[in-house]
């Protein structure tokens, strides 16, 4: 089962990492993405808007997707909302496994995932006042895509 | 029926949500699409490009043929951009 949070609040990279080994002596590696937040062309702030109980719904069912797929000892998705400053973290994917493959690649998984499936909306404010929702790019659609396999979903 | 409008489609309808009693005849996503755009200038606007709009029906992703039902609730938003 996976642990998902969504949460304006920041996270503890550390304090979530030492959570999915402590107590067992099963994990031979635990793999980690954390989205952080670029402060490209005078990028003032990001705010992030999400559909409250979908978006639960939704990081469960990918998270589920993942440990079908791969024998997970732990998965965490902790993604935040709200108003996030250039150089803070948006989104952290934590995966751990007998075995670093499953785990990395579950990992690279969920945030392709996450990125095409998940009810989010990022929307740039400027140092100049400007404001820009982001769109969604062709290379996410393609990166989830390299996921797709005969009788999945 | 409950709809829900996120990001700039909220923006251009100008509301987060809305409570409607669409005709017998909007059975599914695009035909409540259709009956929503004649409801308001804003309506419109928002739904003007449907290559840029995707829906959930009752908070599961749904395509323009998705049946949709009184009790449902609905919402409508641009693709997503998470992560």
């Amino acid at each position: 089962m996976a642990r998902i949070l969504v949460q304006e609040a920041a996270f503890d990279l550390a304090a979530e990492t030492a959570a999915l080994t402590a107590g067992r002596t099963d994990v031979g590696g635990v793999a980690s993405f954390l989205g952080v937040c670029r402060g490209d062309d005078g990028l003032a702030a990001m705010v992030l808007e999400h559909y409250p109980g979908m978006t639960e719904r939704a990081i469960a069912r990918i998270a589920a997707e993942a440990e079908a797929r791969w024998p997970l000892t732990g998965c965490t998705v902790i993604h935040r909302t709200g108003r996030i400053l250039p150089g803070e973290p948006i989104v952290l994917v934590l995966t751990a496994s007998a075995h670093r493959a499953a785990a990395l690649e579950a990992c690279a998984f969920l945030i392709d995932w996450l990125k095409t499936k998940a009810p989010f909306w990022k929307r740039e404010e400027f140092a100049d006042g400007r404001e820009r929702w982001v769109a969604a790019r062709a290379e996410d659609d393609e990166a989830a895509a390299r996921w797709i396999r005969a009788g999945a979903a | 029926m409950r709809v829900l409008y996120f990001a700039w489609l909220r923006q251009k309808v100008g509301t987060a949500e809305e409570e409607v009693s669409p005709p017998p005849e909007v059975r599914d996503v695009a035909g409540l699409v259709r009956w929503l755009s004649a409801r308001s200038p804003a309506h419109a606007a928002a739904f003007a490009d449907p290559r840029q709009v995707r829906a959930a029906v009752n908070q599961d992703f749904a395509t323009p043929d998705h049946p949709v039902a009184a009790n449902d609730e609905v919402a409508f938003f641009p693709p997503v951009t998470g992560g």
